[in-house]
């Protein structure tokens, strides 16, 4: 299951709610990111987080379903906040339960990792001295990485 | 067809969507950006360095050899940066 959401999201009540009534489960990992105060050691008072609505949805759906074939998964929970949001505040939450821990932790990593290569989603970092896209200034970086997409949801 | 910009690029054109008919000989998302930066300084600032600027048609990430006649909505956009 995938969410996109402003409103915040209680870790509790979403892992209860996920894997009640399943007997099946014997592990559960949680992963949560969360805004940091800082960033490359300015102060940050403020994120903002941009999304494409649609291909947002299309995209979390896609790597829930890569992590499902790839993991022997119960059951999998991906939700990602978008707005303005304040240092300490979540950003987002992966949820996955499997029988055994292996797969649930080797899921929730490849779930992060997949998102943050894939999903359409953009941040913006405020400071005392202002405004600066997350990633902005990283060209060289962001134009040799993670550009190819595994082949089975690599785009025609 | 309908274009749209987010993050950086969407601040760079100005617009965040726009209904646009395109030349005939615009085949692909290269040649669109190449058309792209000729609308005015907003645009060819925006597509300055091309090969950062990602791409998506109809909601999937392309590159930027893909054919662009079929498709309804391209959308222009930095490295994603979510997680």
């Amino acid at each position: 299951m995938i969410r996109i959401q402003q409103e915040d999201f209680d870790i509790g009540a979403e892992l209860a709610q996920l894997t009640s009534g399943h007997q099946d489960i014997g592990a559960v990992v949680t992963f949560t990111g969360q805004v940091r105060g800082t960033a490359e050691g300015r102060p940050l008072t403020a994120m903002t987080i941009e999304h494409y609505p649609g291909m947002t949805e299309r995209e979390l759906e896609a790597i829930e379903r890569e992590a499902n074939a790839r993991f022997d998964l119960k059951k999998s929970l991906i939700v990602h906040r978008y707005g303005t949001l304040k240092p300490g505040d979540n950003i987002v939450l992966v949820i996955t339960a499997s029988a055994h821990r292996d797969a649930a932790f080797d899921a929730a990593k490849f779930l992060m990792d997949y998102l943050k290569g894939w999903a359409p989603f953009w941040k913006r970092e405020t400071g005392p001295d202002g405004d600066r896209w997350v990633g902005a200034e990283d060209r060289d970086d962001a134009a040799t990485s993670g550009w190819e997409k595994p082949a089975k949801d690599a785009a025609e | 067809m309908r274009l749209l910009y987010f993050a950086w690029v969407k601040e760079k054109t100005g617009i965040a969507a726009e209904e646009i008919d395109i030349p005939a000989r615009v085949a692909t998302i290269a040649d669109l950006i190449a058309w792209l930066k000729t609308r005015g300084p907003e645009f060819a600032n925006a597509f300055a360095a091309p090969e950062v600027v990602r791409a998506a048609i109809d909601h999937a990430h392309v590159r930027h050899d893909a054919p662009v006649r079929d498709a309804r909505e391209i959308a222009f956009f930095p490295p994603v940066t979510g997680g």
